[in-house]
């Protein structure tokens, strides 16, 4: 019954275009897409430059890689509070309970991610791509590029698992970013407050509108990827 | 063309390559003969400076490829194919202006170029298509005409028939003779088809378990071979 009534809620948010649910959309969005934007723009040439090095030399690299992947966001959200906070070293900032302040966060839980996944693509192309990238006269910035280039469905793939994980995550946000109504509150700590409250249909509304734009959202990077394969 | 000095490739304590001496000239299309594991491949490898020698020199007109600075403008002065052709995620064309891009010519140079190498190979038709879609000759002339398009001094060829049937064979060694007499590119061909070598190389270099043991004019090694070894494998006696 819940169920039901959660989903003639989420209905009812939808066609009603609500606007706190549309600024929690937004802000979701917002801090989800430029934190995957931030860690892409790091991961990939990293993960890239990871993945070209011989194995035995990065190995100790990859292996806290691997370790970072799996990184409880709390443990992210506490180490970002600290830093933000009045007595970190960053307070004079005043960035904390602000979207800066989750964007950081989120990046540093989506940075190893979209860094392993994109080594792991590279490696997988490494060898018989570099050697003909070579013998064809490509320089080392080339063959990384060409690498790239050849890998990009994977690295789609890494940057949607990055996207995945940060728009699932709550922890680090809610520690963060204080889930401030109007200001910080995002689809999953907005989800988290309604179930305290006790309104479920709500929290299962809202539960819903998170899964519609992950599939949304996943369909367009698919649809991407779709075209490089064809 | 190019010239060996003591060269060894070592992997571990193995040694893969060791060549005391040897000499590949200009011009010409030099057959590597050997059996499986004797260290061809490797050696068109580190003639094409994919690897560096262990030890040694490798003298590429007066260059040495280990030491010398920079590196690409000597490594764009060839080419090479690899025995299993790994054609880029992209179409025909842009496979065979790959090299041609990297070197920063022009677009309408790069067009004619490559329709032009599309041509010869007999794959215009299919410029457009994905060339991943290729069959495996097709595949195979499409590097080979990505590697000659760069009008390369020397083509290295590592055993580019060895997965094809004789019709696709046949016109992969056309193509070869082709280059080497029409656009004067020297051609050092890897293969352990001796009837391949024979049809195609004016030299020959046997290669046994990383080592030269016979080297000279292809009919002189075919007629006449110094070396027991070499005689075994050109009458199919060594098993490999």
């Amino acid at each position: 019954m819940v169920i039901w009534d959660g989903l003639s809620q989420a209905f009812s948010l939808i066609i009603t275009r609500d606007p706190a649910m549309m600024q929690i959309i937004w802000m979701s969005l917002l801090v989800s897409g430029v934190s995957v934007l931030l860690a892409s723009a790091a991961g990939i040439p990293l993960g890239t430059w990871l993945g070209l090095a011989p194995a035995h030399r990065v190995r100790w690299l990859a292996q806290i890689l691997y370790t970072l992947m799996g990184l409880p966001p709390v443990l992210v959200g506490l180490f970002v509070y600290l830093l933000l906070s009045s007595a970190g070293p960053f307070g004079v900032l005043n960035l904390l309970f602000s979207p800066t302040a989750m964007i950081l966060a989120q990046t540093i839980l989506a940075l190893p991610i979209v860094t392993g996944l994109t080594m792991i693509a590279v490696r997988s192309k490494d060898r018989e791509i570099r050697d003909t990238a070579v013998s064809l006269g490509a320089s080392a910035w080339q063959v990384a590029l060409t690498i790239i280039r050849e890998a990009r469905l994977a690295i789609t793939g890494a940057v949607v698992t990055g996207l995945g994980r940060l728009m699932a995550e709550v922890g680090a946000v809610m520690m963060v970013g204080g889930n401030i109504e109007g200001k910080t509150r995002v689809m999953t700590s907005a989800i988290v407050l309604e179930t305290r409250r006790g309104n479920f249909e709500m929290a299962i509304g809202l539960g819903i509108v998170l899964l519609a734009l992950a599939f949304i959202i996943n369909s367009v990077l698919y649809r991407i990827q779709g075209v490089g394969r064809h | 063309m190019f010239r060996l000095e003591s060269v060894c490739k070592s992997y571990g304590s193995r040694n893969v390559v060791e060549i005391p001496g040897c000499v590949f000239t200009r011009g010409l299309i030099h057959g590597i003969m050997g059996p499986s594991g004797s260290g061809k491949s490797t050696l068109l490898r580190l003639l094409n400076m994919i690897e560096k020698p262990t030890a040694g020199q490798i003298i590429f007109r007066g260059h040495d490829l280990v030491t010398c600075r920079p590196r690409l403008s000597l490594q764009r002065r060839m080419a090479m194919v690899f025995q299993k052709p790994v054609l880029f995620e992209a179409s025909v064309y842009e496979n065979v202006a790959y090299g041609l891009k990297v070197r920063g010519l022009q677009r309408a140079d790069v067009r004619e170029k490559v329709l032009e190498a599309l041509k010869t190979v007999g794959l215009v038709h299919l410029e457009r298509q994905p060339a991943r879609t290729l069959s495996g000759g097709e595949a195979q002339r499409v590097a080979i005409a990505r590697a000659f398009v760069t009008e390369p001094e020397v083509l290295l060829l590592d055993e580019p028939t060895s997965n094809l049937d004789p019709q696709n064979v046949g016109m992969i060694e056309d193509l070869v003779r082709m280059i080497n007499r029409e656009r004067q590119t020297t051609v050092i061909l890897v293969t352990h088809n001796v009837f391949q070598a024979r049809r195609l190389a004016d030299h020959i270099t046997f290669m046994y378990e990383g080592k030269v043991v016979e080297d000279g004019p292809t009919e002189a090694v075919f007629t006449s071979p110094g070396d027991d070894r070499t005689r075994a494998f050109i009458h199919g006696d060594m098993v490999y």
